[in-house]
């Protein structure tokens, strides 16, 4: 089993003490499965994922990733499994402005030193991305600015992709063809596919459904 | 209305007090530099202006003896006889504990009217002043003064280190009975006047305004200290034009959101506009304040430094003189007004229906980058222009402002160019980013940097300056003092005996003769020098025809100082009439640091062929002067022992001055390097709010915070090492403009331009100090940044 978390719990300080965000929630993903997480505004669905990300940590429980409990990691070696085996896509796309769409692809993979050249043509020329290789975030539409996120994720081969509201910056149209693309992609690769989504449509397209309610898994 | 409007606006301060700091800090620090430096100023000059109301310099003619430190009371009696309206002088140095004060004795019913104390009336006890006598000094001196048995009257008027009295007092104090050392020559004298060659041909007449004028000389280092106020101000004002720029963008919401809900844009503007006055004369006192701190601490230097360079004194203390604090509050509200004007004129054009989102103000600012670019160009185009034309002081100035402002400017398309050569090189994933990144942060980062080039351009130019005028007055003391001794106030009829009696004890002998008379209608001073081997090894010339030396020496020429051949419009070639219809070519230009007059020197016998009566009043001697010789030269022809003033002392003396002269330079150097160190903090400080959605990416990509944190660190020390890099030649094309151009136009001569590496490398390290101390505070924060925060960035619903 790639992710394994078990009775993970999280909460935050509020005005009158804790609030409790995830109250024991236990789920497992595999390689070459997709899985959608759904739940109301609020619901713990980002934490969570940024939970199995190694983005955040857990009050308690386990996340077992590839058999190794992320919790035990310190900040150090969650930044190196961010690096090489997490790719996240953000609905804000959260590219970096200072580097070309090309740079942008290949940023994480250097990072990672697992820089495929091949690898990042392929995706840019799949992704449609050809023409605007040398143009700046800021000069590409939301959809164009998507695809990007997603090669950037994808360009560095991880096991696990986690996408947040892949395609809620986006029009119906633009988000359907990324979610096809995106969708595509990862199962190409083989790697295990969590998204964090409200939108049922994007939800009914994963292998499996999972919706959180107060801080657990309905 | 007013109320709710002026509520909305101060509580975007209330909930960035960061900002609201930032925006006093700075205006503070920028004020009180400012105001530090023209306190002293005003200080020195009210000194200037006690002494020369005390001694009549300046505004009255005066009787001086020809030779010799004084002359018998008897020749001022023959005077008044004669119908000549003069009033008698007697001044010298009392040693008293704490070191010596100046003791100036006048007669209150001759003294022109007023000019003294003494000859005001007073409340005072007038049996003492008729027996024991009154003593007036200021309260410092006064102080000094409880043991001698005169009265003493405390007078604020009166110069520091000054003790004013009755001409007859005076003479008991410094043991001179019936000597006066000059007479004030009234305004209003008779028609039929003898002449004073008759009366008292040991007297000559110097006329008003030719004599020594502290304030003139002194001019030069108060120049360079208000330019140095001035840069600092400016270093200030960056600051707060960044903030500014950043508060107003961050509250186009509210703007927007007060204009829909029906406030007039006029009364916004208004409101916006009273809130900057209001933090402006806040800041103002608070830097007011700082300012006079800075003074207090720095005059005791400055005083020592003007004291020992010129001779003028000035007091150790500080008082609050409404001419600088009034002055520290108006650059405070001007400094704001500029740095705000832009801002308010963008909001007051801004659509209703504009978007309230900040832009991302520091970013956008790289828009206007060809703009900026052209301004620039412009800028130094014309500062090149004005340095390569001969147009005056004022432009010397604005030549200073194009060049100082135009680089400023240019910087950021300077380092935009470096970065981007950087990102081109760079090899690896993280030096990429951190390159293409530091291009990024720049437009944010640019007015912080703008304002360490300024310091530290600043600092390398002053330096330079300071350190060049050091240099050369060192070289121009070895060569003016190049004897081993001088001799002042000789009997110039002894002069024969007393060259015989040194020649026959194996010294060399170097009269020196010298009349005060107009050269090309320049008030000037001609001398006789006997030309030989010491004149031409010894003295360097501005500029000098091969022979010149050999020339002067035959009596076919002349030589001058700068001050004459700038103000007479010659140069070498020229001819110039000496006197007697005598006109000789100029084939010499000689340095004369702080001398306010013009001077030539003649070969000595061409000077006694024109001049048969003059006799030498002061000689140099070669060889070394031992007591035994001192005591002979008292013996054997009425030389007082301090009339033989060993060269050594001299120059050691003034080296010791100009130590002081850095201690004043290094301070204002370190404040001001600490100001554009404040600088870089605020805008890093800043820009760590808006920079939070650009580096969260990269730490969820697997960069840890404490990494972001070093390359942040990198960062500023990068930019300050290439502003550094860059603010060198500036810092010294700013010494050019200070010693070629702006010396020149204001005093009449040129300083030699020196080059100190050391001294930039130390400074660079300074400005790498500052730097790297200012970033660590945002580094730390970066590294602490909770992962809460970061992942902020990514949530959906923000």
């Amino acid at each position: 089993m790639l992710l394994d978390v078990r009775n993970v719990t999280k909460s935050f300080a509020g005005a009158d003490g804790p609030v409790p965000v995830l109250a024991g929630v236990d789920m497992a993903l595999d390689l070459g499965q997709t899985l959608s997480l759904q739940g109301e505004s609020g619901s713990g669905k980002s934490t969570l994922m940024h939970i199995v990300g190694a983005l955040d940590t857990a009050d308690s429980g386990e996340i077992l990733f590839d058999g190794r409990d992320i919790a035990a990691l310190d900040e150090g070696g969650r930044a190196a499994l961010r690096r090489s085996e997490v790719g996240v896509i953000f609905q804000q796309f959260n590219l970096i402005p200072s580097l070309d769409v090309t740079e942008n692809i290949r940023f994480q993979a250097r990072l990672a030193e697992r820089e495929d050249p091949a690898g990042v043509a392929h995706l840019i020329e799949v992704l449609g991305l050809g023409p605007h290789a040398r143009k700046y975030p800021e000069q590409l539409s939301g959809g164009q600015q998507q695809r990007v996120a997603i090669a950037r994720a994808l360009a560095v081969r991880p096991r696990l992709i986690l996408a947040d509201e892949p395609t809620g910056n986006l029009d119906e149209a633009t988000a359907a063809d990324v979610l096809d693309e995106m969708l595509s992609l990862v199962a190409d690769t083989g790697a295990a596919l969590m998204v964090v989504t409200h939108s049922p449509a994007v939800a009914a397209r994963m292998d499996r459904q999972l919706h959180l309610r107060a801080g657990r898994l309905a | 209305m007013t109320r709710a409007c002026l509520q909305a606006l101060w509580s975007h301060w209330r909930r960035n007090p960061l900002q609201l700091f930032t925006f006093l800090a700075g205006l503070a620090l920028a004020t009180a530099l400012w105001s530090g430096v023209q306190a002293i100023n005003a200080e020195a000059r009210a000194s200037y202006d006690a002494a020369a109301a005390t001694l009549g310099e300046g505004r009255f003619d005066q009787l001086l003896p020809k030779a010799g430190e004084g002359f018998a009371q008897d020749t001022y009696i023959a005077l008044r006889r004669a119908g000549w309206q003069v009033s008698p002088v007697v001044e010298g140095r009392l040693q008293l504990d704490g070191g010596a004060v100046r003791v100036i004795g006048l007669d209150p019913l001759t003294t022109p009217g007023a000019l003294s104390p003494v000859a005001g009336t007073r409340d005072i006890d007038l049996n003492a002043f008729l027996t024991v006598g009154v003593l007036f000094a200021n309260a410092a001196t006064a102080a000094r003064l409880a043991d001698l048995p005169q009265q003493v009257v405390v007078d604020a008027t009166v110069a520091p280190d000054t003790v004013l009295t009755d001409v007859g007092v005076a003479q008991r104090l410094l043991d001179r009975p019936d000597r006066l050392s000059r007479l004030i020559v009234a305004t209003g004298q008779p028609m039929d006047l003898p002449p004073l060659d008759n009366v008292a041909p040991e007297l000559m007449r110097i006329a008003a305004q030719s004599s020594s004028d502290v304030g003139q000389l002194t001019d030069s280092f108060h120049l360079n200290l208000t330019a140095f106020g001035l840069l600092s101000f400016a270093v200030g004002i960056f600051i707060v034009h960044g903030t500014i720029g950043l508060v107003f963008e961050q509250r186009r919401g509210m703007v927007r959101t007060l204009r829909t809900l029906g406030v007039p844009l006029r009364r916004l503007m208004a409101l916006m506009a009273a809130e900057l006055l209001a933090l402006s004369l806040v800041a103002g006192m608070i830097g007011v304040v700082l300012g006079y701190i800075v003074a207090a601490l720095l005059l005791p230097d400055v005083a020592a430094t003007l004291e020992g360079l010129y001779g003028a004194q000035v007091a150790g203390g500080l008082q609050l003189r409404p001419i600088w604090w009034l002055s520290g509050l108006g650059i405070a509200v001007l400094g704001a007004g500029l740095a705000g004007a832009g801002a308010l004129w963008r909001i007051a054009r801004m659509p209703i229906l504009a978007s309230a989102r900040p832009r991302a103000w520091a970013m956008v600012a790289g828009r206007g980058r060809q703009v900026q670019g052209v301004v620039a160009a412009i800028l130094l185009a014309s500062a090149a222009l004005i340095g390569a034309l001969d147009l005056g002081l004022l432009a010397s100035f604005v030549l200073l402002g194009c060049l100082m402002v135009g680089a400023a400017l240019a910087l950021p398309l300077l380092l935009g160019v470096v970065l981007a050569l950087g990102q081109r090189r760079a090899r690896g994933v993280i030096s990429g980013w951190f390159w293409a990144d530091t291009r990024q942060q720049l437009p944010g980062l640019s007015l912080a940097l703008m304002a360490l080039l300024l310091a530290m351009a600043a600092n390398v130019g002053v330096s330079t300056m300071v350190s060049s005028f050091r240099l050369t007055f060192v070289d121009f003391l070895d060569q003016r003092l190049f004897a081993d001794a001088y001799v002042r106030g000789v009997d110039g009829d002894q002069m024969p005996a007393i060259e015989a009696y040194l020649t026959a004890r194996g010294y060399d002998v170097l009269p020196l003769l010298s009349v005060d008379t107009r050269l090309a209608s320049v008030p000037s001073e001609l001398m006789g020098a006997r030309v030989g081997p010491a004149y031409v090894e010894n003295w360097a010339f501005v500029d000098a025809l091969p022979d010149a030396w050999d020339r002067v020496a035959a009596g076919e020429a002349v030589i001058a100082n700068e001050q004459l051949v700038r103000r007479a419009g010659l140069w070498l070639g020229d001819v110039l009439e000496v006197g007697g219809g005598l006109r000789l070519p100029l084939v010499g230009v000689y340095g004369d640091y702080g001398n306010p007059i013009g001077q030539a020197i003649l070969s000595e016998a061409r000077f006694v062929a024109l001049f048969p009566e003059e006799r030498p009043r002061q000689f140099g001697v070669l060889g070394a002067v031992t007591e035994d010789l001192r005591a002979d030269l008292g013996d054997e022809f009425d030389v007082p022992p301090s009339s033989v003033v060993d060269q050594a002392a001299v120059k050691a003396f003034s080296l010791g001055v100009f130590e002081r002269t850095f201690t004043v330079t290094a301070a204002l150097n370190v404040l001001t390097l600490g100001v554009a160190g404040f600088a870089i903090l605020m805008s890093l400080l800043t820009l760590s709010a808006i920079r939070l959605p650009q580096l969260a990416p990269v730490w969820a990509m697997g960069l840890t915070r404490g990494a972001l944190a070093r390359v942040d660190l990198l960062r500023a020390l990068v930019l300050a090492a290439l502003t550094a890099v860059m603010a060198l030649p500036l810092g010294l094309a700013l010494a050019w403009v200070l010693l070629a151009v702006v010396n020149v136009e204001a005093f009449g001569w040129r300083l030699p331009l020196y080059l100190f590496p050391l001294d930039y490398a130390r400074l660079g390290l300074l400005t790498l100090g500052a730097a790297g101390v200012a970033a660590l505070w945002p580094a730390l924060r970066m590294a602490r940044t909770p992962v809460s925060q970061l992942l902020g960035v990514f949530a959906n619903e923000r």
